[in-house]
């Protein structure tokens, strides 16, 4: 046991380089920002979950004895809106890839530090927005604002919450530019495209996303906002507007937004699962070109939320046949993870866990929509508890996870500390159990026919609402306990090492916390990524 | 990396002119034409007239002509995501009436 | 490139992420077209509605285009690609280290762009006064299927109105450049502030390229050049 202060007391790093909230709130270090981000986005997470609490206390008897059905869909709308736009899509990018990217390839920074600042005040000014909605009566259109309810008939605030989420959207275009910037112009020499982290790769593809999707929703909440206080006639078909049009505009973003939620845990998972196999990832060139074929096809399927909107039969037609082969590159990713994993020397540690818990739910989440790709199945089963069970388990099951998975692959390299390897464990295994428990059940709610977004429902529906009702609370206990065990370490965990886990890519070859400017020299890169030959006996910690 | 001549090629002030100059020019063709009857042409004629006047700025004004593999690639990505929003919505406009629904 | 801490003159336009000036004038660059074309799919959506509704309301659209003034439209088409030979110049004059040339041309660009605002004004202001505008009391004189016509005017003021937006927010940044290059903060070593406001300059212009067919030119035939 070391007796000798922490060393990341007195050796300089990142945190202790300057003091006082000024050099926190005018940083211009993308480790610092990755941080003020890890705050807030835990913040809006949170708020969310409370949201969901509501939902699952509501749902465990079939009247409305809790809420009144308009508290109901304030509830659900503020549910959906905060768990999308403030804690999916700016997750793993705003914090991870933030903090990671310039030191996996081997840069002292993102290329506009200031851009990057920028989007964080961007991020909490449009959260403040979206609070001030929840605070004087919320809105009830749903996260999907669909028109003309949220143009012309809502009694919410749906002007000041389609200005929180438009001005949320530009934070998302600035990160997603700063990091295409800087992936093409600032790797350190000798890192070529195909020496890349997988991680990296699946930040490129998610910017790129970004940088094309985001504009289109925010235009289109413009004109919502527009329509709403000017009364234009966009989307009201008593103005001769047409809401399928809306629809278009709206999910034109808000599918391919799914991909910017899942394609960086992808990018998480492909690292934890080489690290804890000792393997290099199978199939590389396949794992990367399948990020940027899963950011392509991904802006091509989005009519597969339109199917009973009045769309076309034939654009519905061609939308189904797309969103069955935008299903390929990620189980293309799947099956390679799985054969890294075979004859690799595969170690169970936390990261691990999330990883593996990944790979099984977001298969059964990407299979389930499958069955919604279908044109005739989506007419039984859309807007049913099918849909939610479906996204649900891509989005926690997937998206969560693999944030888990790299915040506690990650929590030693940026904060210098371990934390506790039984409690993290113990966490992983109720989050596990309690997110099955509770999503599994909605499933077979949903083919049974009880519809999403009511408050009641037929008594029959009762058992499996219970279900979910009782795994949703042993889910929100696995999802607490990291809070406390991981803030905890800060002040009492072991010091961490430079490389813990025994890692590859050049963030594990600087000191744990790093340096400010990341290398006291700019690395050179001579060798092929995943290069395990080097590594010494993984130290075991724990 | 590139050096610095490369960095700020300094395009020669007759070829600005000379875009210019093509710029008013079509400008004035594109609002004659419109007033000649050409039927469904007429959009299809007014578009063509812009995407060239747009194209030449890109090119000479803006540079692109002058700058590097992933600029282009950047300004040809945005198009193309551009026409994928507008043609795909569009044909899901353009067929709603093909198919008959039983009983309408 | 041998390992080492990367040895360069410091000129004082280097930020000490970069390991040199050509690296920071590329990212710049890339890192502006990025943006400029979140611009191209932010006002992407507002084309599609156009199209959408000119493909399903046809008669309506030619006639409310008929209102609106050809020849001022024209004009200020003239006037915005007038400004994009000066902003270009500027940025020629820029790369010469000319600074009294530099100021020059953004001050005419300015006037240029001040011009344009102008007419526009003129016309909304012209739209007011002959009930052009979507809401209680609009009125289209003498427009087929007027029932439908709010609906362009909507997309004229919709579109115009960001398009307006956008030239303010250029002028602002226009005249903090005039200032800082009378200042002589440019030399022909590094103008990356003018380079890059002539890119957001040009995109401008090119929006309004596609505007002025789009509605002022949606069948003339019948009124001619008028």
């Amino acid at each position: 046991m070391i007796t000798a202060p922490p060393p990341e007391k007195t050796t300089p790093n990142y945190l202790n380089h300057q003091h006082g909230l000024k050099s926190w709130l005018l940083t211009g270090d993308h480790k610092r920002i990755g941080i003020l981000y890890l705050i807030s986005v835990t913040m809006f997470f949170a708020l969310g979950g409370l949201f969901a609490a509501l939902i699952r206390l509501e749902l465990t008897t079939p009247a409305g004895d809790l809420l009144e059905s308009n508290q109901y869909n304030k509830v659900f709308t503020m549910h959906g809106v905060l768990m999308v736009f403030f804690f999916l899509i700016p997750s793993i990018p705003a914090t991870l890839g933030n903090f990671l990217i310039p030191m996996m390839i081997g840069a002292k920074d993102l290329a506009f530090p200031k851009i990057n600042l920028l989007s964080w005040y961007i991020y909490v000014l449009g959260g403040i927005f979206t609070l001030y909605v929840l605070l004087t009566g919320g809105i009830d259109t749903g996260w999907t604002f669909y028109t003309p309810f949220s143009t012309s008939y809502s009694n919410g605030y749906v002007i000041a919450a389609g200005l929180g989420i438009f001005i949320n959207g530009f934070s998302s275009i600035l990160t997603g530019l700063n990091f295409i910037v800087t992936i093409h112009r600032m790797r350190a020499p000798g890192l070529t495209w195909f020496r890349l982290p997988l991680f990296v790769w699946a930040h490129y593809a998610t910017a790129a996303i970004m940088i094309l999707g985001t504009p289109v929703v925010a235009v289109t909440l413009f004109l919502v906002v527009l329509e709403r206080g000017f009364h234009i006639g966009f989307f009201d078909p008593a103005y001769g507007g047409d809401p399928v049009l809306f629809q278009h505009l709206f999910w034109f973003y808000s599918h391919p937004a799914v991909y910017i939620m899942v394609l960086p845990s992808m990018g998480v998972v492909s690292e934890v699962i080489s690290t804890f196999s000792s393997k290099k990832p199978f199939g590389y060139t396949f794992i990367a070109f399948s990020s940027v074929a899963i950011a392509v096809f991904g802006f091509l399927v989005w009519g597969h939320h339109l199917f009973v909107a009045g769309q076309s039969i034939y654009a519905g037609l061609v939308f189904s046949v797309l969103s069955y082969i935008v299903a390929i590159p990620s189980a293309v990713k799947v099956f390679n993870w799985a054969a890294t994993m075979y004859k690799g020397q595969v170690r169970l540690e936390t990261p691990m866990l999330y990883s593996l818990g990944f790979i099984g739910l977001f298969t059964i989440g990407g299979l389930t929509g499958l069955f919604l790709a279908s044109f005739g199945m989506n007419v039984h089963l859309t807007d049913t508890y099918f849909v939610v069970a479906h996204f649900h388990y891509t989005m926690v099951g997937g998206a969560l996870l693999g944030y888990l998975s790299g915040i506690h692959f990650w929590w030693p390299k940026i904060f210098g500390r371990m934390y506790s390897q039984v409690w993290s464990k113990v966490s992983a295994a109720l989050v596990f159990v309690g997110f099955n428990l509770t999503f599994f059940p909605q499933f077979l709610l949903g083919y049974m026919g009880m519809p999403r977004r009511y408050h009641v429902y037929p008594p029959e529906f009762q058992v499996f609402n219970v279900l979910s009702s009782a795994g949703a609370s042993v889910l929100a206990l696995g999802l607490l306990l990291p809070a406390i065990y991981l803030t905890w370490s800060l002040k009492y965990g072991e010091v961490a090492s430079a490389n813990p886990w025994g890692a590859t890519g050049l963030e594990w070859q600087t000191s744990s916390p790093p340096i400010a400017e990341n290398f006291e020299v700019t690395p050179v890169v001579t060798t092929e990524a995943y290069d395990y030959s080097t590594q010494q006996e993984v130290v075991h910690v724990g | 990396m590139s050096d610095h001549n490369e960095q700020h090629h300094i395009v020669p002030v007759p070829v600005y002119i000379a875009v210019f100059l093509t710029l008013i020019a079509m400008t004035w063709v594109t609002a004659w034409v419109s007033t000649v009857d050409l039927g469904h042409l007429n959009i299809f004629v007014a578009l063509s007239i812009a995407i060239f006047k747009a194209s030449i700025v890109i090119l000479f004004f803006m540079h692109v002509k002058y700058g590097t593999r992933l600029t282009k690639m950047i300004v040809l990505a945005g198009i193309y995501w551009l026409i994928l929003l507008l043609f795909i919505v569009m044909a899901d406009l353009w067929t709603r009436t093909w198919m008959g629904v039983p009983g309408r | 490139m041998a390992s080492q801490i990367v040895q360069h003159e410091h000129s004082s336009t280097l930020k000490h992420h970069f390991a040199s000036d050509a690296q920071q004038l590329d990212a710049a660059t890339i890192g502006m077209w990025l943006f400029l074309v979140t611009e191209i799919m932010f006002f992407g959506g507002l084309f599609l509605a156009y199209f959408a509704y000119r493909q399903a309301y046809p008669a309506a659209f030619a006639s409310a285009s008929n209102k609106t003034n050809l020849w001022l439209g024209a004009a200020n088409t003239t006037v915005l690609i007038c400004s994009s030979l000066t902003m270009a110049l500027a940025v020629h004059a820029a790369s010469l280290g000319k600074r009294t040339l530099l100021v020059l041309f953004l001050i005419l660009t300015l006037l240029l762009g001040g011009a344009f605002l102008g007419v526009k004004a003129y016309e909304y202001h012209d739209k007011w006064v002959h009930h052009e505008i979507p809401g209680a009391h609009f009125e289209c004189e003498g427009c087929e299927d007027a029932g439908h016509a709010p609906l362009f005017f909507s997309l004229y003021f919709g579109m115009t109105g960001l398009h307006a937006t956008h030239m303010l927010v250029g002028f602002v940044l226009l005249v903090i450049i005039i200032v800082q290059a009378a200042r002589g903060k440019f030399t022909a070593k590094w103008y990356t502030p003018v380079e890059m406001f002539g890119l957001y300059w040009h995109f401008v212009d090119i929006v309004w390229i596609f505007l002025f067919p789009l509605l002022y030119l949606i069948d003339r035939s019948h009124t001619g050049l008028k």
